[in-house]
């Protein structure tokens, strides 16, 4: 963990609640995907902890939801703002693990975020998984041309079928043979539906909380897992399927 | 040259500055950022007898200048603490520890205190006693003088140690329960613990914590920690430590002027890891602004002239 200014270089809107942020500072501390960092903002008495979308050594690339004020107020600072933040927090996805499996990324919504930084590190060392995104609609869906140029096997699930497949990622899921092992990110009942495909054998489920440190101080965003409570900030958010109990 | 040691009950710290329990877990995750040892002491997360899970997701909101928390005294158990946790505490940290004992009877209170007689690092026993009393219909046993006054009176037998009873503000008269406190010989008390409260999702409809309520922490608090604290110095001459919203160098000198002798930092510690070192380096500067140079003089001294 460190904690250091970034700097705002710029904000984009991606669709009607989704922003991409980009930060110039150090990023030292940040040594995996699906890790994440803790932003102050002024006025707001507990930080906001979102997911590292990507990564250089002096570029963070957040994506952004407005779930509420503080998110609203972040993704509209100017450019040049200062942030304090602290980052590297959590354990983050494990690629290695994945090696020689048939494996398969799966985000839903703004859970998508952390697989960029994933499919870049995957891709750098040799692996080619295979991606499934899911979004309410084809107006809410982004970053899909991101991952299209990198020429995985894609698809995409909406719930009104706008693109894609209609329905869930779960219904994409299905049509992989045996024995998937997933890296999946997105919102609770989209994890635990994947985490109950009887064709998914394994992989990491990062999952999110409602925190206020993010550094395991509290112990506020403790799930139960198989090994007892464990904390969402500093023992995950990533975690491995069987560890993961609902 | 500022003397910044402070006696707690015959207990000497080398500052008044005091990580809160439950913002601090067993210290592991702060000392990979700085050394313990700066600290006066730090008051370990609340250890009852049985392991604990702790209430239901979510367990944290937002509020004004705050938070809320509903962890639900999740810990591994004082067993498992006084077995994992004792032998790393004491090498991160050499200075006296405040170990924080919950109970649900006064018999786990009792057992509790025992337990750690013979835990050299456990300096001071801070006896939370904001939890339901199982016998009582769930009633917190602080908020009753008669139920606080048992608790005291179970672990003053059974531990030579000094025993600081931690107080609840969701009381109408908290220096009635300090005197109660006092009267069965605690040798310290320390408040406040958290105020009850509530938020609600406009979205949802429904209390945004699992558990409906929580206690509330933060600079939001530190009007009413300051004002419990007056109250409880001029009804007690025992020792306090006063908690509530510190947040810098300045409101702990606040908080020593109502009348604590040391101060508890909780919430502070979560949003910025760092708030208990930057406190400490900033007490001597404090002190010198208000003309002391032994900050043992702050204490009660908003009370005179």
């Amino acid at each position: 963990m460190k904690q250091s200014k970034f700097a705002i270089v710029r904000t984009h809107k991606l669709t009607r609640d989704v922003w991409e942020l980009v930060l110039a500072g150090d990023t030292s501390a940040v040594t995996a995907p699906g890790q994440f960092v803790n932003i102050a903002l002024p006025g707001r008495f507990l930080r906001r902890p979102i997911s590292v979308c990507n990564w250089t050594a002096d570029e963070l690339t957040l994506l952004v939801k407005e779930a509420g004020e503080g998110t609203r107020e972040l993704v509209r600072m100017a450019p040049g703002t200062e942030l304090d933040v602290l980052s590297g927090l959590g354990n983050g996805f494990d690629p290695s693990k994945a090696a020689g499996k048939n494996t398969v990324l799966v985000g839903g919504g703004i859970g998508i975020a952390p697989l960029v930084g994933l499919s870049i590190r995957m891709r750098e060392q040799g692996q080619t998984p295979a991606v499934v995104l899911g979004y309410r609609s084809a107006e809410e869906s982004f970053y899909q041309a991101v991952f299209a140029a990198w020429n995985m096997d894609l698809r995409i699930a909406t719930e009104d079928g706008s693109i894609g497949a209609r329905g869930f990622v779960t219904d994409v899921l299905r049509d992989f043979p045996e024995d998937v092992y997933v890296l999946a990110c997105g919102p609770t009942p989209m994890l635990r539906a994947v985490h109950g495909l009887p064709n998914v054998t394994g992989g990491q489920f990062s999952f999110e909380a409602r925190m206020a440190c993010g550094f395991g101080a509290c112990v506020g965003c403790s799930i139960p897992t198989a090994g007892g409570p464990r904390r969402v900030c500093k023992d995950g958010p990533v975690f491995q399927k069987e560890e993961i109990v609902w | 040259m500022v003397d910044l040691s402070v006696n707690l009950a015959g207990v000497t710290l080398k500052n008044p500055i005091i990580p809160a329990s439950g913002a601090f877990g067993y210290g592991r995750e702060f000392a990979e950022i700085y050394d313990l040892n700066i600290l006066g002491s730090f008051s370990w997360k609340g250890t009852t007898a049985a392991p604990r899970s702790g209430n239901p997701q979510p367990r944290i909101a937002e509020t004004p200048g705050g938070m809320l928390n509903a962890v639900g005294l999740q810990n591994p158990g004082m067993d498992a603490v006084i077995r994992e946790e004792v032998p790393g505490i004491a090498k991160l940290f050499h200075g006296p520890v405040i170990a924080n004992v919950g109970g649900f009877t006064l018999e786990e209170y009792a057992e509790n205190c025992r337990k750690l007689e013979d835990v050299e690092q456990a300096a001071i026993l801070e006896v939370n006693i904001s939890c339901p009393n199982v016998h009582a219909g769930g009633k917190n046993f602080g908020c009753d003088p008669k139920a606080a006054a048992e608790v005291t009176r179970a672990v003053r037998t059974v531990t030579k140690k000094p025993v600081f009873m931690k107080l609840t503000p969701n009381v109408t008269d908290i220096a009635e329960i300090a005197r109660a406190c006092e009267a069965e010989g605690a040798d310290g008390l320390c408040l406040i613990n958290t105020l009850l409260g509530m938020r609600i999702d406009l979205n949802t409809r429904r209390p945004i914590l699992a558990n409906r309520t929580g206690g509330l922490s933060g600079p939001a608090v530190f009007p009413v920690a300051v004002r419990m604290v007056w109250d409880v110095y001029e009804a007690v001459k025992i020792p306090i430590i006063g908690c509530g919203g510190v947040d810098s160098a300045e409101t702990a000198a606040e908080m020593m002027l109502a009348g604590a002798a040391a101060v508890e930092v909780g919430a502070a510690n979560l949003i910025d890891p760092y708030a208990c070192k930057t406190i400490i380096e900033d007490l001597p500067g404090v002190c010198k602004r208000l003309g002391v140079t032994k900050i043992s003089e702050l204490t009660g001294g908003a009370h005179h002239g």
